[in-house]
């Protein structure tokens, strides 16, 4: 399989899915219209990677907005990522939010309420890209 | 319209301080623009970057609601797409409101969505985001009833609202979201 790289929008963020190093980040802003043609080519691409993973897989969640169609998506990525444990191997999300924006801290602490997976909550000065 | 009507209207505007007025049609570019109009103006004006967020964040998810339910109904009865937003700042924070023609068949529905997020303190909210979030249903949207929701919880306050039935099948649903700190 090959990488995924798409450059941000000011309603789209960027992705970076890098299989070989098992790196995947997600950055900027997730406010499209249509996000489920979106993300579908994203959660194509996490489906596929899941079944043959490397042994550690770390996903970089950075946005600085997303909208309610964004998040039942990034739910899913989130879900697709969860089958890569079921064979024992590694997966961490790192939740990346700005240190005013605790709307932010509890979108993550949302999903990890859902998501069977480790997640790391990060805060950081100001989330860059996207504009 | 008189000619002397232009500054009344312009005075008005300032009078109730509004930031942001629109009438019309929305489209996906059109949005983005409104967007950054809001994005570039609450710069300005909104010391508070929490509360900057909250304005922005709530902004869209209304704007987004305009497009996506105006589009349904324009499919179904073939009129214009006419959907209004407001933006005004309050001695305690910003309004962002809303209007726009929907089915009167589906008014119930909606009140009474409206009526479980209302009738949610903070906390409740939360769990009624999760149960959305996790329940599987997208809806034509994606958000699946999520919008709301979000609306309400990033407002702080309850959402007032309001429908003005127009004939047997068409109504009109206003939407006031305060954004207090």
């Amino acid at each position: 399989m090959a990488a995924l790289h798409l450059e941000g929008t000011p309603k789209t963020p960027t992705v970076s899915f890098d299989d070989a190093s098992g790196l995947l980040e997600l950055k900027g802003r997730s406010i499209p219209e249509n996000s489920i043609e979106y993300y579908k080519p994203l959660i194509d691409w996490v489906d596929r990677y899941a079944r043959d993973p490397r042994p550690r897989t770390t996903l970089h969640v950075q946005l600085e907005y997303f909208n309610t169609s964004s998040s039942k998506c990034i739910l899913d990525v989130f879900k697709k990522l969860e089958m890569i444990r079921v064979t024992g191997n590694e997966v961490t999300v790192l939740w990346h939010y700005e240190q005013d924006d605790e709307d932010m801290l509890e979108a993550g602490e949302d999903y990890r309420a859902i998501i069977n997976i480790p997640f790391k909550m990060i805060q950081i000065e100001e989330v860059n890209g996207g504009k | 319209m008189k000619i002397d009507r232009v500054f009344d209207l312009y005075d008005e505007l300032e009078q109730q301080r509004i930031m942001l007025s629109f009438k019309g049609g929305l489209s996906p570019d059109l949005i983005t623009a409104l967007l950054g109009v809001v994005e570039r103006k609450l710069d300005r004006m909104e010391p508070d970057a929490r509360m900057r967020k909250r304005v922005f964040n709530v902004a869209m998810e209304c704007l987004q609601n305009l497009y996506l339910h105006n589009q349904g109904h324009h499919q179904q009865n073939g009129t214009d797409p006419q959907g209004v937003l407001m933006i005004a700042q309050g001695d305690e924070g910003w309004m962002v409101l809303t209007g726009n023609f929907m089915s009167a068949a589906e008014v119930n529905d909606l009140r009474s969505h409206l009526d479980r997020v209302n009738g949610c303190g903070p906390d409740q909210l939360r769990e009624l985001y999760k149960t959305t979030l996790n329940n599987g249903h997208y809806g034509p949207a994606g958000g699946g009833g999520l919008g709301l929701i979000d609306i309400a919880r990033k407002s702080g306050r309850k959402l007032e609202y309001g429908f003005v039935p127009l004939d047997g099948s068409n109504a009109f649903f206003s939407l006031n979201v305060n954004v207090t700190s």
